[in-house]
């Protein structure tokens, strides 16, 4: 089964993050960058597949010469082929200009099963994995929670999480899954994965030896303004003791009509 | 030539159009009256014109796309269906709530129309172009997109970011569809759905959420606020600590790596205000928090704040709820 | 796994300066960190002091992540809302090697020296918790890692755990410490612009300043309240030892809170934004208290073995350093004859012992215990010195002469004079 993991690295969300004052962009000089949540299941889920069909597979990242740790924790956790397309001189971008870089890389290794998170935590887009789908014209099943590929067959069964509830959704392979959480639970490195992820050296691809149309790099959106929210007013404390505190609350809370 | 035209792709279960679609119209009518374009609602399926006409009362024109392979959601049918609308009517903008579907089937449409598409907005502004507001780095900051050269925009917003304002007082014409669809165009098939057994109105509807921490201290506890929740008419919900300990599935999470929602009101009980937290529920209108430590960050964005023991709070405030 | 010639315990200071040397002489060495990325978990600032980092790592400021070299130092005492203060400024500071003092940001500087070691060959497991050590026949023969096949074994330990000291607890090596040897240090960074920084304390480009403020600043305890200036932050803390804050009902937070709003200490963070707080225990041991630095197979090095000069000037990473490169150099002696034997390491003591470290050590050993017998000097005396310079200052219609009695009258009555004198010349013989 050749299977193939699409990873992204993003800033760790635990920081505080400062937006440049002349374009709007975050500051990216030495803040922690670690991979996409979302991403781990999906790695997680790639390595399980792997466990009970054999095959190989594939991560792949469309990112900065940085992203390459994002990799290489993917090599750590066992994976076998890892490819950075250097997003050097493709700098302003949107998911579909990702989407069909990855969509001809992926189109090139082959595929069973692709994996993607559900969405970067960066962004949040929610868009790439079922772009990528829509691109190689296979189906695409978002936001899974649960993958069963019963033995012998190409027949996937997904659960998909829905506004008050699940649905349960089959397809067939190949095919793209967007990872929700709750998927799996991501293992931890072995020492000797960690070791051996060291060592590996990750292959590159320049985008223009995809031999994509230069329109295809053009993005479709933009960003113009990266701003910090408003500040929510800090509110009031009520003082006091019980149940003249909560008495209180329920007043102020009547009196606004939200309850 | 024909007038240029918003379109608003709804979303309906059994009980009709869902609000989350409501919104959009409210939404796109606005949008409307920027771009000097007609709102016009889009929806597909089989057997369900009562839905179609429901839409009408809000919409002077309903695109009504019918076929039997629509009778289940299939992504694949929806944007074949949808792509040879689009090319025969040319519409500017389409608008979708960003739902679990929406979520699912738009980015397919907008790769197989090679347009932009700016998703989970929480609100625009209207300038020489229109600007669209996101939540971005977990909603630590906002950005602000536009597009460029692109024939169509496809917009999702996120739910309850916009306001359904009824009007209700067209009853529009509905134009049937009938879409050149085969076997080969499903390419998924729901087989069941599990719905949830709860009376609680799901997270992404509830006016009224409470939610709880480890602070909850075991699931055993979380009776307390599901007394509470029914009493508001509201849902429950957690923080991933919750969640990660196991008392409370991960449906329940909010936050970065959960649910986004923004109720009327959310009550954290429990909760210390993790950014990751926040990052699920700050945009709600009224924040309560109960926290029995006077330094939890949560304070920092609460509109009211008790510092005690939930414990004792809870169960005094479901007392004055009920009598 | 394999093995490797050497493990280290801790990403921090230390622990580097010893991978650092020992990689570069050829030998493998495995670096455990527990957090995310080196200095991850060690989000204070502070002044380093580089004598040893500059050893190591030749004009190591024009790569590494400083922030600013201190030029100017400024000591202060408070009262409730007065200050008295020395500054000094020294130009001849800002030549190279710049008096060998920065402020740095760990989360970066560690990453950054961290980085070089590993560029030098050092391997680095980060997100590893390491939870015991491996004996064999009673020898530290390596260590057990928190991993799916995380026994790994090596001729030698080096355990650069820093101040929370459990494995070296674990190894018998030490006791838990007292309360008084205990500082707990509460401290933000606080996010203020470049210009707005340099004019507000008076800097040019890249200088630095550190300030320090005791009495009133920390609510009269033994401790002190800091200021260093940062490239475009200041970290701002406070510190004193556990037993103190507990005698006084206080907690971290609060410390912090009145000494950031003490009037003199909030006009210098006026504007700022606070980015990050955190809380840290530094081991103030000293001297009598060291614990045992050396084992079968094992050394501590860095805060684990409580190498914390306890004078005023904290030289924390300096000593980590110092220690880090006399183990490693002890241990390529000890290759020599294969012997990592608790005999066969016995020159790292030495080395310790020949050096600035120990002599610092035992100089300023017990002057925690000399000042906490003499609490006055931090509560009774600042308040009462303070208040009588604020009455020689103050204008009013009265004559000079009658200020100047009543001022002095006021101050003889709260302070006994033979007292002050007695305790201002235990004082200078503790610290000094
Ligand atoms: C990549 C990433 C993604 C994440 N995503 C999410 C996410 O989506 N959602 C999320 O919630 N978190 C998320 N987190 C985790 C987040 O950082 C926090 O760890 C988490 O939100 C903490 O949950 P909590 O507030 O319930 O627990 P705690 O932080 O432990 O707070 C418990 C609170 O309960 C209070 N308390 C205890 N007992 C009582 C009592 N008897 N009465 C009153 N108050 C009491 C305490 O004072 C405390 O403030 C994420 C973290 C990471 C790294
Ligand atoms: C508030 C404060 C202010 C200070 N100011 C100054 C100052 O201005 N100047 C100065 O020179 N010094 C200062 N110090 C002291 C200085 O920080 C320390 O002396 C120095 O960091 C010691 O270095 P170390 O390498 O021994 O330990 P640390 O820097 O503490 O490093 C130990 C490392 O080991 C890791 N670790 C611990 N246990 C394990 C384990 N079981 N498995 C894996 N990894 C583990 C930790 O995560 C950590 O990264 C200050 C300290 C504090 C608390
Ligand atoms: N630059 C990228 N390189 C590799 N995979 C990506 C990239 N961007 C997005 N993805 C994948 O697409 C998922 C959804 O991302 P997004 O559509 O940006 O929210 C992520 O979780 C990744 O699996």
């Amino acid at each position: 089964m050749k299977i193939v993991v699409c990873v992204k690295e993003v800033p760790d969300t635990a920081i505080a993050l400062k937006v440049k004052s002349d374009s709007p962009e975050i500051e990216t000089e030495n803040i922690p960058w670690v991979i996409n949540p979302y991403d781990e299941y999906a790695i997680e889920e790639a390595l399980r597949l792997r466990e009970k069909f054999d095959g190989d597979i594939t991560v792949i990242t469309f990112g900065a010469e940085r992203a390459e740790s994002v990799l290489k924790s993917c090599i750590a956790l066992g994976s076998d082929r890892s490819i950075r397309i250097n997003d050097k001189s493709v700098k302003d971008r949107d998911s579909l200009v990702t989407s069909k870089i990855l969509a001809r890389v992926i189109q090139n290794i082959g595929y069973d099963i692709i994996l993607c998170g559900k969405e970067s935590v960066d962004y949040g887009y929610a868009q790439t994995g079922q772009m990528i789908a829509e691109l190689l014209q296979i189906p695409c099943i978002s936001a899974i929670k649960k993958l069963e590929i019963p033995a012998l067959t190409i027949e996937a069964t997904c659960h998909r999480e829905i506004e008050g509830g699940l649905e349960v959704v089959k397809c067939s392979l190949p095919s793209v899954f967007t990872a929700q959480k709750g998927l799996n639970v991501p293992r931890y490195a072995s020492l000797s994965g960690i070791m051996k992820a060291k060592k590996t050296k990750i292959e590159t691809l320049e985008p223009d030896a995809l031999d994509l149309n230069t329109f295809d790099f053009k993005p479709k959106i933009k960003i113009t303004n990266l701003s910090y929210p408003p500040k929510r007013q800090e509110g009031k404390i009520i003082h006091g003791t019980l149940p003249d505190t909560a008495k209180e609350l329920l007043r102020s809370l009547k009196e606004a009509r939200y309850i | 030539m024909s007038e240029k035209e918003i379109w608003v792709i709804a979303e309906y279960g059994d009980e009709g159009i869902k609000k989350s679609t409501w919104e959009v119209v409210t939404a796109a009518k606005e949008l409307a009256g920027h771009l000097k374009v007609k709102p016009v609602g889009v929806i597909l399926g089989n057997g369900i014109e009562r839905f179609a006409e429901e839409l009408s009362r809000e919409l002077e024109s309903v695109y009504f796309i019918e076929h039997p392979l629509l009778s289940k959601y299939d992504s694949n049918a929806y944007v074949s269906s949808l792509y040879s609308l689009i090319k025969d009517k040319k519409p500017d903008i389409i608008i979708v709530s960003a739902t679990f579907r929406g979520k699912d089937y738009i980015p397919m449409l907008s790769a197989k129309l090679d347009c932009g598409l700016i998703s989970d907005c929480v609100g625009f502004d209207a300038k020489d172009t229109i600007l669209f507001k996101r939540a971005v780095y977990g909603g630590r900051l906002i950005a602000t997109f536009k597009f460029e050269e692109s024939e169509l925009w496809i917009v999702t917003v996120r739910p309850r970011c916009f306001e359904y304002k009824r009007t209700e007082t067209i009853k529009g014409e509905i134009l049937q569809v009938k879409p050149v669809l085969g076997q080969q165009d499903i390419m998924t098939a729901i087989q069941e759905i599990i719905k949830e057994t709860t009376n609680r109105p799901d997270l992404s509807e509830a006016d009224i959420i409470v939610s709880g921490g480890r602070g909850m201290k075991g699931a055993e506890n979380f009776k307390l606020l599901e007394e509470m929740a029914d009493v508001l008419g509201g849902a429950v919900s957690a923080s991933r600590a919750v969640v990660d300990s196991g008392w409370l599935p991960h449906t329940y999470q909010i936050g970065q790596t959960g649910r986004v929602v923004s109720p009327m009101l959310y009550i954290a009980c429990g909760i210390s205000g993790a950014p990751q937290h926040l990052a699920g529920m700050s945009t709600s209108k009224c924040i309560v928090a109960i926290n029995k430590d006077p330094n939890a960050p949560i304070f920092k964005i609460a509109d009211y704040g008790i510092v005690d023991d939930l414990f004792k709070v809870v169960p005094v405030l479901i007392k004055e709820l009920k009598s | 796994m394999e093995k490797f010639d050497c493990v280290i315990i801790g990403a921090g200071p230390a622990g580097v300066a010893a991978a650092l040397t020992l990689v570069r002489k050829g030998l493998t060495v495995a670096v455990f960190e527990r957090g995310e990325y080196p200095g991850s978990k060690n989000l204070f600032g502070g002044v380093l002091y580089s004598t040893v980092l500059n050893k190591l790592i030749p004009e190591f400021w024009k790569e590494a992540s400083v922030e600013r070299h201190i030029t100017k130092r400024r000591y202060s005492i408070l009262s409730k809302n007065s200050e008295m203060a020395v500054e000094f400024g020294f130009e001849d500071f800002n030549h190279p090697p710049f008096n060998n003092s920065f402020t740095v940001l760990r989360a970066k500087f560690d990453r950054w020296f961290a980085q070089k070691a590993e560029d030098a060959g050092a391997v680095i497991f980060t997100e590893t918790v390491v939870d015991d050590f491996i004996y064999d026949k009673g020898k530290v023969s390596g260590i057990k890692a928190r991993r799916e096949g995380g026994d790994v074994y090596a001729d030698v330990v080096v355990c650069a755990e820093g101040a929370n000291s459990l494995l070296t607890e674990k190894a018998g090596l030490k006791k838990k410490p007292l309360p008084h040897q205990m500082i707990t240090a509460v401290k933000e960074i606080i996010s203020i612009p470049k210009d707005v920084i340099e004019d507000r304390f008076n800097l040019s480009d890249n200088e630095g300043m550190a300030l320090e403020f005791f009495g009133g600043a920390v609510k009269g305890m033994i401790g002190s309240g800091f200021i260093y200036t940062n490239k475009d932050s200041l970290s701002v803390g406070v510190g004193c030892p556990i037993s103190a804050m507990k005698e006084n009902n206080m907690k971290p937070n609060d410390l912090l809170e009145s000494f950031k709003s003490h009037p003199v200490v909030k006009k210098l963070l006026r504007g700022g934004k606070t980015e990050e707080l955190s809380a840290k225990m530094i081991p103030e041991l000293g001297y009598k208290t060291l614990p045992k630095l050396i084992a079968d197979g094992l050394l501590i090095v860095g805060d684990a073995g409580g190498f914390v000069n306890p004078s005023l000037y904290r030289e924390g990473t300096n000593m980590a350093m110092y220690s880090g490169v006399a183990a490693a150099e002890t241990i390529l002696e000890a290759r020599q004859s294969g012997d990592f034997s608790e005999k066969g390491l016995q020159g790292y003591i030495k080395k310790l012992e020949e050096s600035f470290v120990m002599e610092d050590l035992e100089r300023y050993g017990d002057v925690p215990e000399k000042l906490s017998e003499m609490p006055q000097l931090f509560k009774e005396y600042p308040d009462a010195i303070l208040k009588m310079v604020q009455g020689y200052f103050t204008i009013s219609d009265l004559p000079k002469d009658e200020l100047h009695r009543q001022a002095w009258n006021g101050f003889k009555d709260n302070i006994s004079m033979w007292k002050l004198l007695l305790d201002m010349y235990k004082a200078r013989k503790a610290v000094l």
